[in-house]
Parts: C-alpha cells; sequence; structure tokens
C-alpha cells in the first residue's frame, strides 16, 4: 500500500492468479530466506558485550543480545539450545559469528548451526578476554558480510516460503477481522505447498475443544490436547493466584473490549481459517519434520517469546495481527502486522503493514483481506522492509521452563 | 449498506460487537450478523467504546454468554439489552 490507513482493501492482482512468486536467497541446505543478515550470536549473557562491540565495528552486521545462558539444565538447556541454534540456522541468515564466555557450549552451537552448511566460526572469551575475542570475530564477521553481500537472490515459488503467525494485542476487532485474514491466507496457502505454524498454548483454553478437532487426523488432536492440558495443569492451576484477568486476557485485551479467556481464545483460532488441520504438535523452537502443511508449536502467548520461537523453527516470515497495536518485531524474521481496528489506524498507523479496518465497515470481505495480506507476504519476502523492521524493533526473548540451577 | 454500528457473529449469540468510536447511549443500532450478512436493529442504552460487547437480550445472572455461537464465560450480574458487557458483568469459568 501507498500510505498506512489508505489501503482500500483491493489486492494489486498478484493473489490469487498464477504469479505468486517472489526473489530469495536459497541456503546451502536448499531452504529460502528472505533476508540476508550475518547475526552475531552470544552464546550467553556474559556475552552480549562482545558481540554488540563486533555488530559496532562491523557496519551491517545484527548483534542478538539475551538474558539466558548460564546453568540451565534439563528441558530448560534442550529448548534454549533448539532456539539459539535454530536461529542461526534459519534461512533468513547467511552467516554466523558466536561468542560465547567458554569454549564448549559456544561449539555446541556452532555445530548445530554448521549442518545447514552456512558459514559459522564460534569464539570463546576465557583466556582470551573480551577486546582479543572482538577483534578475531571482528574480522571473521567483516569477511561474512562481504561475501553475504554478493549472494544473488533467485526466483522462487511462494510454495518455498515458511509462514507463522501469532496475534498480540489482541481485541474484539482481531477475532472479527484481523484474525480471519490470517486463516484466509492459510486457507489458500497451505494447499499451495507452505508450511504454516500457530501456537499460543494458555490461550487456546476455551476453544480446546474446537482446536483438538482441527486436528488432521484424531491421534494428533490427542497429541495436541495432551500438550494444552499440561500447561493447564501443570503451570496455570499449579501456580495462578486468581482469574488471570489482566495477564490472560492482558489490560490490553481487556481495554479493547475482551473480557475472558474464551472469548479470547475464539478470536485467537481464528487465524487458523476454516479449511485448514494441522498436520502435527511440535515443541518450541522444534523444526517441522512432516513436511509442508500447517504445524502448531508448543508456546508462550506473549508475542516476542513466541515469535522468537517460531523463528528458529525456520519460518522465515511472520503475519501477526493486532487489535490495540502490539509494536512487536523480531531481529531476523520480518512481522508483517495486520489490523482492523480503525482507532488504532488511524492512531498507531505507522506500525501497520495491511489495515483491514474496511471489514468492520462491511466494505472489504475477508477473502479480499486475505488476498491483501499474500499481496503484501509477497512484498516483504521480495524485500519491503515492514513497519516492525522500518522502526528497528528486534525483540528477541528466549523461553525459559524453570530457575536456573 | 452504511457502516454497522454492531457486528455480531453468530445467529446464536447474545452479544455483540461495537464497531464504530464514539457510540452514544440510546443510538439505534444498525447491527451485522456476519455468518449470513442478515441486520437488525438495536437501541444502545449507554455509550460504549469501540471493541466493547453490547447484550443483544436480557440475560440473567449466572447464565451463560454466547459469542462465536460459542460460550465465554459467565454473568455475575443481571444484564439488560443494549447495555455494555465486561469484566463487571462477565467473568470466565476457566481459571
Amino acid at each position: 500500500m501507498a500510505r498506512n490507513g489508505k489501503h482500500n482493501g483491493k489486492s494489486r492482482g498478484r493473489s490469487g492468479k498464477s504469479n505468486m512468486r517472489f526473489s530469495g536467497w536459497r541456503r546451502e541446505n536448499g531452504r529460502v530466506g528472505v533476508r540476508n543478515h550475518v547475526v552475531i550470536l552470544p552464546l550467553d549473557d556474559l556475552s552480549n558485550s562482545a558481540c554488540e562491540s563486533v555488530a559496532h565495528n562491523i557496519k551491517g552486521t545484527l548483534a542478538i543480545p539475551h538474558a539466558y545462558g548460564r546453568l540451565q539444565f534439563g528441558e530448560d538447556l534442550e529448548t534454549f539450545f533448539r532456539t539459539l541454534i535454530g536461529t542461526g540456522a534459519n534461512p533468513n541468515v547467511a552467516a554466523v559469528v558466536v561468542i560465547g564466555i567458554e569454549d564448549g557450549w559456544t561449539k555446541r552451537v556452532v555445530d548445530g548451526i554448521k549442518k545447514t552448511g552456512k558459514p559459522v566460526t564460534g569464539f570463546g572469551i576465557e583466556g582470551t578476554g573480551d577486546i582479543m575475542t572482538v577483534a578475531k570475530a571482528s574480522r571473521v564477521a567483516k569477511d561474512y558480510l562481504q561475501w553475504a553481500s554478493e549472494l544473488k537472490k533467485e526466483d522462487c515459488d511462494i510454495s518455498e516460503l515458511w509462514v507463522s503467525t501469532k496475534c498480540g494485542e489482541s481485541d474484539t476487532t482481531t477475532g472479527l477481522a484481523s484474525c480471519p485474514t490470517v486463516g484466509n491466507m492459510y486457507d489458500k496457502l497451505i494447499p499451495k505447498g507452505i508450511y504454516g505454524v500457530f501456537g499460543e498454548t494458555s490461550e487456546i483454553t476455551g476453544a480446546e475443544h474446537l482446536a483438538r478437532a482441527r486436528a488432521a487426523e484424531p491421534k494428533i488432536g490427542e497429541k495436541w490436547y495432551k500438550v494444552w492440558k499440561a500447561y493447564e495443569d501443570e503451570v496455570i492451576q499449579a501456580h495462578k493466584t486468581d482469574d488471570l484477568s489482566e495477564s490472560q486476557p492482558t489490560k490490553g485485551n481487556i481495554a479493547g473490549g475482551l473480557t475472558t479467556i474464551e472469548e479470547k481464545a475464539l478470536g485467537n483460532l481464528e487465524k487458523i481459517g476454516r479449511r485448514c488441520s494441522y498436520i502435527d504438535v511440535l515443541e518450541p523452537a522444534e523444526a517441522p519434520k512432516k513436511g509442508p502443511g500447517l504445524y502448531y508449536m508448543d508456546t508462550s502467548s506473549a508475542a516476542a517469546e513466541c515469535v522468537t520461537l517460531m523463528a528458529a523453527a525456520g519460518y522465515a516470515v511472520h503475519t501477526f495481527p493486532t487489535g490495540q497495536g502490539n509494536v512487536i518485531g523480531n531481529p531476523i524474521v520480518p512481522v508483517i502486522k495486520i489490523s482492523g481496528n480503525p482507532r488504532t489506524i488511524r492512531t498507531m498507523s505507522e506500525h501497520v503493514d495491511v489495515d483491514v479496518s474496511g471489514i468492520l465497515r462491511r466494505e472489504m470481505t475477508i477473502p479480499e483481506a486475505g488476498d491483501a495480506l499474500i499481496d503484501m507476504v509477497l512484498r516483504t519476502a521480495d524485500g519491503r522492509l515492514t513497519a516492525a523492521e522500518a522502526l528497528g524493533h528486534r525483540e528477541y526473548s528466549l523461553t525459559k521452563l524453570y530457575r536456573s540451577a | 449498506m452504511t457502516a454497522p454500528h454492531l457486528l455480531v457473529h453468530n445467529k446464536k449469540d447474545t452479544v455483540g460487537v461495537v464497531v464504530v468510536e464514539g457510540l452514544k447511549a440510546g443510538t439505534n443500532m444498525t447491527c451485522v450478523v456476519t455468518a449470513n450478512n442478515s441486520s437488525f436493529r438495536l437501541k444502545s442504552k449507554m455509550a460504549v467504546p469501540i471493541g466493547h460487547k453490547i447484550a443483544l437480550v436480557d440475560i440473567k445472572k449466572g447464565d451463560t454468554v454466547m459469542k462465536y455461537g460459542q460460550d465465554i464465560g459467565k454473568t455475575v450480574a443481571d444484564i439488560k439489552k443494549g447495555e455494555h458487557v465486561h469484566v463487571h458483568n462477565l467473568k470466565t469459568k476457566r481459571w
């Protein structure tokens, strides 16, 4: 669209036609990326400073600081490694420099990313110090950046895209407009062979009977239900002190008119459309293994945590419906914002990529909105910066299952 | 069709969503059921913000409220047709 808030609801004519193509970078493992980042990835919180120094030295590289990586164990540690390795392995990343406080776990992340075939080098700080580590890592980062800058894009079919979804700062307009827009996109693109994923385990509560029934086969539905029930019993019921009002739904959800978790969940589930069914249930940050189709991932409903996990599973474009105006972005994955709330369009237009408020005025149908979103997904894949990218939103939030040792 | 004031997901629903800013008390609202595009009229009993819900029928304390044709919780006060439905009179059944 030429200007946010001025979209007339009409597709530019590409979606729905045969020309659903984009240009992307084909990586060593065959996956296609839509961005070409050289990432400076800290193993742990202690290494953030060195990574940020390298990114400061080598303009155009991207440090991704985070809060964890020390003394984690068990399933929490496995989730951590899957997320870090998956971030480096994502096809939107051309090459990676990993810096950790020590060599052992640094090597584990390097070896995990190396399986994709992309360039990756690790550095340990102990015994070397920040200054020498930054100097050595900066030389490698410069070589990677110049190498990546010459990589050519190639013409790709939309079936090569992996498109994730998660909504945020939802209100009643998301269930009416922006979530069904994503659902319509999936109804059209899943049959074309894309990979999709939705999640937000706590936020299916009240619609779990519907979610369970949307599995491609009953045993996958049972697998899904076990995941949902485990979170309900082991986390929510075990730790709640009230009805979670202001946490789930959030204060922002309530300001937007959502009253209960059941109401929020029913709107949330509009994101998977009318015809799609999910073919497997993924652990947090687990890459899908059953081929093209829609997947469910066990995630938090917090925006940055969820998008970080989906990006680590290999998804290259994210579609994000919002009602009240969640401003989230991600360091490596473009996050496309879709909103149907006319007040948000009026007051926060700089955050919105696809305006579907015409649905509320009955000027735009859900299928038209779906086409407009597909068009924006392709333009984004082609290189159009999302609102979140232009505004510098790079939220990277690791999922922590329990306290470190 | 003129732009509606209130959208209702499903004909079984007992609440609808205000989709215009600045809705005043006493507005003779145009209401549309999105599932079948049917429309009806309803008078708002109070000013209700965009995105918030209005009762389509009288709902007794303790009754289930329906939206998307599904259960979205129980009322904790009597609600009259045309009144605002939110956290003051509707609660989750779950947590």
